[in-house]
């Protein structure tokens, strides 16, 4: 033991009280320390853990810095690993509580249930949130960490791999629901001798931030994933094309790549076989655009990002010509699950041909803000009301945004329908990456489509003519319908631009833009119609003149 | 005549050249590099001026226009000189329904700046994103690169006016 007194000694790594113990922890206190948190000083929380249970002589006891425990609203969070008992909004003044409960937990303290909000989820692209510390390689490994790879690695053949995944029944969650297994089956049957795969980190929805809580809590399950896909389409190098507007994802899965480098989970060689992969971070620069696979690539090879017509498909031609796999964070996140459980096991979870589980963003006018996984086929109500705790001061709920700027606004009416890929677009909406935004009677709704538009026109990367020009006449229609300047004329005008644009837009983002209208048109067209015929905003959002007085 | 490649010296010889170049140097010196370039060379000024696109642009065997179209078309990249301190202020959705549009009138109302504006002092610059990805905290701004969350509109005035 250094001769320095305890609390002075710098508090860098996870286990600040190892060197004090032999043997297992009797008690761990868990810090969420993703972006969420941090921005509520979580860290000097960490800290102050530290200097208060040395103050207090426990020297059985651990501090861990973890990724995102999902309840972001009630940051920063403190987590008592052995009891389940959860601190929430932890501010300086409650650490010498938090101490007293770590000193009081016994050994047959078992975890407690937590109420609904984790009682109802089920987790698998996010097992290890809130459990491991993000940029510790042992950690990940003590909780079955890489051996999937490993398993992969050691005794499959990769269309032994691909053809599990293809049985899991997993599909893209990046938003379109593409069967992932078809798409691994797809590059790598595709000729050509050098392949690539690519992690899409670029989550350009707003109100969307699964990905980044991912990457900021498990990134070795994002680089284990990628590794075992690479393995399956004989691929050999990767790249995670991560937003910069994620500063601490970036920093997080850049400690991620190193640690696995070195440990021989990346590289030449991986695990003692003959199987190289190694992976590259590329920075975006706020394209919304680049999140369509064919604009990414363009962005990952240095240039603008804008797309090009498919066929061919990137699973054919794309990062420099070469065939490329293309899958989101989450859908990587679940492929170790999936291989170490089973995918019979994956496919018994979920609904129809929408198997497994989806994370899902919680934010908007919902008590509970934050990210929750749960099996496909809950239904909306469940997860606004059960875990989201319902909205916002009691107030009436109004609707659910899914989807992002190509989703749609689903209304109270179709609370009790399973979410599925199938029964989102049924109703006029979209998975999306899958951010929920809840929205109460203090929304407009035709300002919510106008916002959905200014976003559209905003990041219409100008390539194609329809979405170019169409998203800006389309929002400029909604601003006059919300100044109460629009006729019943120019609605039929807006309808009709709508589907114009939806039918001949190059790409994703073009062919989506109309959906926000379409979905408010479909469940909210009296507010609409208020505000046209007459030239009232029910919410009170939009700014109308007083009509004037006719002659 | 082959035409001969000569990396260029940087602008000047301030010190922050030797991130840029280094970044550079690391993904081969070639065109793909572009992007990368660009976020050192901001990371490093805090704004992308003539000579820093020349001079990337100029290394990488990219031609100028297409160094300037790359600059422009990215929102995160940024030609003119910030303030002294920033002022992101995020209109994602979840931001939005809670209220950003209120933020950005308010800082409007008492600094008279709008988005990418700066105040003429030159002390603080506002920005908007699309997103942070910290809409369980909406609305939410960072502020000199801290992220704040649950903003109140007239605290967040008062903060700004005292820098």
């Amino acid at each position: 033991m250094s001769e320095m007194p305890a609390a002075a000694r710098p508090i860098r790594r996870r286990v600040i009280t190892e060197e004090l113990h032999e043997g297992p922890a009797r008690a761990s206190a868990y810090v969420c320390e993703a972006a969420s948190c941090m921005s509520a000083q979580a860290h000097d929380i960490t800290l102050r853990l530290g200097e208060k249970t040395a103050e207090a002589g426990l020297t059985d006891v651990t501090i861990k810095r973890v990724g995102c425990l999902g309840l972001c609203a009630a940051g920063p969070l403190v987590e008592i690993a052995e009891t389940g008992q959860l601190f929430s909004h932890v501010t300086p003044d409650d650490v010498s509580g938090i101490v007293t409960a770590l000193q009081n937990v016994s050994p047959e303290d078992t975890r407690a249930p937590q109420g609904p909000f984790f009682e109802k989820q089920l987790r698998v692209a996010t097992e290890n949130m809130g459990r491991v510390d993000p940029e510790n390689l042992d950690d990940y490994l003590e909780r079955g960490g890489y051996e999937a790879l490993k398993r992969v690695l050691s005794e499959m053949t990769s269309s032994e791999v691909r053809e599990e995944i293809t049985r899991s029944g997993l599909r893209g969650r990046g938003g379109a629901g593409f069967p992932t297994g078809l798409k691994w089956t797809t590059v790598a049957k595709a000729q050509g001798a050098q392949k690539y795969v690519i992690c899409n980190a670029d989550e350009g929805d707003p109100g969307a931030f699964m990905d980044r809580s991912v990457l900021e809590s498990d990134p070795f399950r994002i680089l284990e994933g990628m590794a075992i896909a690479a393995f399956a389409v004989h691929a050999t190098e990767g790249y995670v094309y991560c937003r910069a507007e994620y500063p601490l994802a970036v920093a997080r899965l850049r400690t991620a790549i190193r640690l696995a480098q070195r440990a021989g989970y990346l590289g030449a060689g991986i695990a003692d076989t003959s199987f190289n992969f190694d992976v590259q971070i590329r920075l975006g620069a706020g394209a919304f655009v680049c999140g369509e696979e064919t604009a990414l690539i363009a962005s990952v090879e240095g240039r603008r990002g804008t797309p090009r017509p498919r066929p061919p498909y990137p699973a054919v031609q794309g990062l420099w010509d070469c065939p490329t796999l293309i899958n989101n964070v989450e859908t990587f996140a679940s492929v170790p699950t999936i291989l170490r459980k089973g995918p019979d096991w994956y496919a018994r979870i979920g609904v129809g041909k929408s198997k497994g589980t989806k994370v899902f963003a919680l934010a908007g006018r919902v008590v509970n803000t934050g990210l929750v996984e749960v099996p496909m086929g809950m239904t909306l109500r469940e997860i606004v009301f059960d875990i989201g705790g319902g909205i916002i001061d009691g107030r009436p709920f109004k609707a659910v945004q899914t989807g992002g700027p190509s989703g749609g606004c689903i209304p109270a009416e179709h609370l009790d329908m399973p979410v599925s890929y199938e029964s989102l677009i049924e109703l006029g909406s979209f998975m999306g990456s899958g951010g929920m935004i809840v929205m109460d009677d203090t929304s407009c709704m035709v300002d919510v489509a106008k916002y959905f538009q200014d976003f559209c026109r905003d990041e219409s990367c100008g390539k194609c003519v329809p979405c170019r020009v169409g998203t800006t006449q389309l929002w400029m229609l909604l601003d006059q319908i919300t100044r109460g300047e629009a006729t019943m004329a120019d609605l039929a005008q807006l309808e009709r631009l709508a589907g114009i644009i939806q039918k001949m837009s190059l790409c994703g983002l073009g062919q989506g833009a109309p959906n926000p209208i379409f979905s408010t048109l479909r469940y909210f067209r009296d507010e609409y119609l208020a505000h046209i015929v007459d030239r009232v905003c029910p919410a009170g959002v939009c700014a109308i003149e007083p009509a004037e007085v006719m002659a | 005549m082959p035409i001969q490649y000569h990396k260029p010296p940087a602008p000047s010889d301030d010190k922050r050249w030797k991130i840029v170049e280094t970044r550079m140097r690391r993904l081969g010196d070639r065109p793909p590099a572009l992007i990368e370039a660009l976020h050192a060379a901001q990371e490093a000024f805090g704004y992308l001026d003539t000579d820093a696109l020349n001079y990337v642009g100029d290394t990488l065997g990219v031609p100028h226009s297409r160094v300037y179209g790359v600059a422009t078309f990215y929102s995160f990249f940024t030609l003119k000189p910030q303030g002294e301190h920033t002022c992101v202020v995020c209109t994602g959705t979840a931001c939005y329904i809670n209220g950003a549009k209120d933020i950005l009138a308010g800082i409007d109302r008492a600094l008279h700046v709008k988005p990418k504006e700066t105040t003429p002092d030159g002390k603080v610059s506002v920005l908007t994103a699309r997103c942070l990805g910290a809409c369980s905290l909406a609305p939410a701004v960072i502020i000199d690169g801290d992220v704040k969350g649950k903003v109140n509109v007239g605290d967040l005035v008062a903060q700004l006016e005292a820098m």
